[in-house]
């Protein structure tokens, strides 16, 4: 089978084929690893739990982004596989791209338990109760394993590289919907933001390709209804910084915006 | 030739390697012990993003006792834990392991853990393998996963520390049995680093990589160990290596203890649920070591299942009894797996499993506050180590499922808490170690290693010919002859490797170059583990003999110690800490 990679050494880029074995039953990661370890040893790209769980081995997988550990080849019903690295990232080297804004823009909008008494999360006598009906209400969200394929598929991350982007917003929800948190006041003017909430118009590709079902476009449309609740009961305007202007060049080495209509057979 | 790219160095008061449970629970306990008062500067440091840490695997359950008014007790757990460790395991720790469990898991649950719910609201529990009580706690199948989620999103609230990932640390700095540092390689930029730390914590994890059928993570080398033992440092019962009964056939994935928790059956190709033979009374809930036993005695009798595509033998794993409803609530990822990588819906079909590796008993020589111990038993100034990278023991020749990620949290308690005792009382200033440690180091690695131009062998080649052996010689069952083929092999593999040339010279993220690091690493483990169960010449948990079929506590009761010598590792043996439990036989 033929396998063609997009390349990056730190200064050119260029495609580079390679031919591999490999069984329908095998997985896009266990094909690069083939190439690795028998024909090409500079190849670069993530990978540690081969089983869905950690986030590392997101690419783009014949124009989708996806894991390669859990895409299995014969779903993809191609002749030929065409691997890049993740849409709308610094490229670091070949498939391994740079997530250092990634994971600050997750820490930006307080992805941790807030309570109004904080001691109360240091010390735990007993738990908290949360009946099974509850833990329904933000548990879909909690699936986040931080994989940042829903940035790639995102056409306003695309444009808008100061966007919060779906994968922190998801996860501002995540507390946000769990009975236990009460750090809804502290979170609202980070999200209602030009850069935050607002700035999605509901693509749904985010939610289209993630990989664990976590749906971050559904959580965006949660947010903005509480948001909007919110602001009308307490009477304050939507937003109280004044529009930034949107940047328009996208970021200094950001691939072209990906393809809206992902129709790759078997999907994801 | 030596490329020369001059070296950066890093100071904090506290250095942390590894960010799985344990990791993550160190460096929380450090700052929110501080919150403050001392201004401690921690660094956390892992080769892998923070996040993607191996632990997020861990599918089942955590042990605590919770509900000791509907039968559970701390002697219960005690028991059960040093019942499953076939006696090996030290009992004062466990006995202290037992009572924090309860308190951690009540603390990540406020910290976001979802945990599976009970009607009313309060936190539910289940069967494990080799409880004596339903308490493995546990959220879905994903169970450290959440864990770890709850972790990392609440040390990204402290301020006081910085985050190092994708730094691969190579070498751990100590002088005059003082820790002084780490040398690493930060893979994005190939920089040679030195984090100069007053304290250190080695929480790297296992090495599952040691073998072909494994259900751990790519990044789970290791290091940890190699590192330690680089530094002559002892560890300690590295021969008892844990497979886990059930892998998903033909990689090893992991299908979780739960289902079996839940009620699912261990099938022959006979139809037969053989474990009636092995273990009456717990069946399909015996502990691992017992129930990979038993599958491996049925396909090595002519009952397993031949897979024609892998080539592999196995038995069945059926939960169709379990129906689609608590399949769905329970064990969704279990069916995530089998449709994902089979296309095998669990609810109407059972899956292949057989018997992979899943977890190193054996670890760093650490005391039960989880000090690092030199080889004369003082402990190394400054040093501690915790989670699956230690071995207090615990779990001494078999871990019960469910006792890993509580391990991990325990001891990152109590190393934080230790670590921050040690500062606030001895207030230790920055070491200085001597600069030729260092540059040696810088020289082995990007003089003697990248910029090596002669040697033709391979590295991923010589991985390979190391997981095969390990694979046929030091799996569930041994033989001494067996053994002796592997420890051949490995000591040809180790000549060998001298000779590697790697054919990445580039900086940036040059994974020939950490995979080369981590190779060397694994060759002295293996050398350890094979050479340390040649000597043990009896079965106990997961080290089980052919040719010593049974436990001998007269000349085995007693815990391996393996140092680094100039021709491979030297032995010795220190007893097991026996309180109040006295061995018995080991009857389910
Ligand atoms: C599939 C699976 C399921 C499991 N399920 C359960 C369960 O249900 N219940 C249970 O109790 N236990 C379970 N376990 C066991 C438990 O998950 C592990 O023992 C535990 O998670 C180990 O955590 P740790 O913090 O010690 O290390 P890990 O999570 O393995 O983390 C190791 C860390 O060290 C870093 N590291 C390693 N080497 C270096 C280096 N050279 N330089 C820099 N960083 C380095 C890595 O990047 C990583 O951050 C399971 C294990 C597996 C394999
Ligand atoms: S929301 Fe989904 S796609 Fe986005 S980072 Fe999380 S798991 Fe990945
Ligand atoms: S390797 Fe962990 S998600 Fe693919």
């Amino acid at each position: 089978m033929k396998v063609r990679i997009r390349r990056f050494d730190g200064q050119k880029e260029w495609w580079q084929d390679y031919e591999v074995d490999a069984k329908p039953s095998d997985t896009v990661l266990d094909v690069l690893n083939r190439i690795r370890e028998k024909q090409d040893h500079t190849l670069a790209f993530r990978q540690s739990c081969q089983m869905g769980s950690c986030g590392s081995c997101g690419m783009v997988i014949n124009g989708l982004p996806a894991l390669a550990c859990q895409t299995r080849i014969g779903e993809l019903k191609t002749e030929s596989i065409r691997l890049e690295p993740l849409y709308n990232y610094k490229v670091i080297k070949d498939l391994v791209v740079d997530l250092n804004d990634f994971v600050n823009k997750h820490r930006s909008v307080k992805p941790w338990m807030i309570r109004k008494n904080p001691e109360e999360l240091e010390e735990a006598p007993t738990e908290f109760k949360v009946t099974p009906e509850q833990n329904l209400t933000f548990v879909q969200f909690d699936y986040c394993i931080m994989c940042g394929i829903c940035l790639a598929a995102c056409p306003t991350v695309a444009i808008d590289p100061l966007f919060l982007g779906p994968q922190a917003l998801g996860q501002a929800y995540r507390y946000i919907a769990d009975p236990r948190d009460e750090g809804f006041e502290e979170r609202i003017d980070i999200l209602d933001d030009s850069h935050g909430v607002w700035r999605c118009h509901f693509a749904g590709a985010c939610s289209y390709v993630c990989p664990k079902g976590v749906d971050p476009a559904k959580a965006i449309q949660y947010l903005k209804k509480d948001i909007l609740k919110y602001r009308l009961l307490h009477k304050k305007r939507a937003s109280t910084k004044p529009a930034e202007l949107v940047q328009k060049a996208p970021p200094p080495n950001a691939p072209k915006p990906p393809p809206f209509d992902f129709k790759v057979e078997g999907g994801v | 030739m030596r490329k020369d790219i001059g070296m950066e160095t890093l100071d904090y008061d506290v250095a942390i390697v590894g960010t799985g449970l344990a990791g993550l629970r160190t460096a929380i306990e450090v700052l929110r012990r501080d919150k403050g008062k001392l201004g401690l500067r921690v660094a956390v440091i892992s080769k892998i993003y923070l996040m993607r840490s191996h632990s997020v695997s861990a599918e089942g359950g955590t042990s605590a006792v919770l509900y000791p008014e509907e039968g559970d007790s701390f002697e219960l757990m005690a028991w059960d834990t040093i019942k499953g460790s076939d006696f090996l395991a030290d009992q004062d720790a466990v006995w202290r392991f037992v009572h924090i469990a309860t308190q951690e898991i009540r603390l990540i649950e406020r910290w976001g853990v979802p945990w599976n719910r009970r009607e009313d609201g309060r936190i539910e529990q289940r069967w494990f393998g080799g409880l004596s009580f339903p308490r493995a706690t546990y959220a879905q199948d994903k169970t450290g996963f959440f864990e770890m989620r709850a972790l990392y999103d609440t040390l990204l609230k402290y301020d006081n520390w910085d985050r190092f990932d994708e730094n691969f640390v190579t070498s751990i700095v100590i002088e005059n049995n003082e820790f002084k540092g780490f040398t690493a390689i930060d893979l994005k930029t190939g920089n040679f680093r030195y984090f100069r730390a007053k304290a250190g914590v080695i929480a790297t994890g296992g090495a599952g990589q040691l073998y072909r059928i494994t259900s751990m993570a790519a990044s789970s080398t290791g290091d940890g160990y190699g590192l330690a033992y680089n530094a002559g440092l002892p560890l300690k019962d590295m021969e008892f290596v844990q497979f886990h009964p059930t892998g998903l056939v033909p990689r090893g994935i992991l299908i979780t203890e739960a289902a079996r928790g839940e009620g699912a059956y261990l099938v022959n190709k006979d139809g037969e649920r053989f474990m009636q033979k092995y273990a009456p009374s717990k069946m399909e809930l015996a502990p691992r070591d017992i129930v990979s036993r038993a599958i491996m005695k049925e396909i090595m009798e002519g009952r397993g299942v031949y897979d024609e595509k892998s080539g592999l033998y196995h038995v069945w794993l059926d939960m169709r009894h379990l129906g689609k409803d608590r399949i769905e609530q329970r064990l969704p990822f279990i069916r995530e797996i089998g449709l994902k990588y089979l296309g095998i819906d669990i609810v109407d079909q059972p899956l292949p499993i057989r018997p992979t590796v899943h977890y190193n008993m054996g670890g760093i020589h650490v005391d039960i506050d989880g000090k690092v111990l030199s080889s004369s038993g003082m402990p190394v100034k400054g040093l501690w180590a915790a989670g699956e990278a230690a071995c207090v023991s615990i779990h001494g020749s078999n871990r019960l499922g469910s006792n890993g990620t509580n391990e991990c949290l325990v001891y990152g308690y109590i190393v934080g808490n230790d670590v921050y005792n040690y500062i606030e009382k001895e207030r230790p200033s920055l070491p200085s170690p001597s600069q030729n440690l260092l540059l040696a180091e810088e020289d082995r690695i990007f003089g003697k290693l990248l910029g090596k131009e002669s040697g033709g062998e391979d590295v991923y080649q010589i991985k390979d010919e190391l997981k095969d052996t390990m694979e046929k010689y030091v799996h569930v069952y041994r033989t001494g002859s067996e053994i002796e083929k592997a420890v051949t092999k490995i000591r040809e593999l180790k000549e060998r490797y001298k000779n590697i040339r790697l054919s990445d010279r580039s900086r940036i993220f040059n994974y020939n170059l950490e995979h080369a690091l981590e190779l060397g690493f694994m060759l002295d483990l293996a050398e350890v583990i094979a050479q340390g169960a040649l000597l043990r010449t009896e079965s106990r948990g997961a080290h089980a003999r052919l040719d010593y079929p049974n436990r001998d506590d007269a000349n085995w009761l007693k815990h391996t110690i393996a140092l680094k010598g100039p021709d491979g590792p030297s032995f010795s043996y220190i007893p097991v800490k026996i309180t109040m439990w006295k061995p018995v036989a080991r009857v389910y």
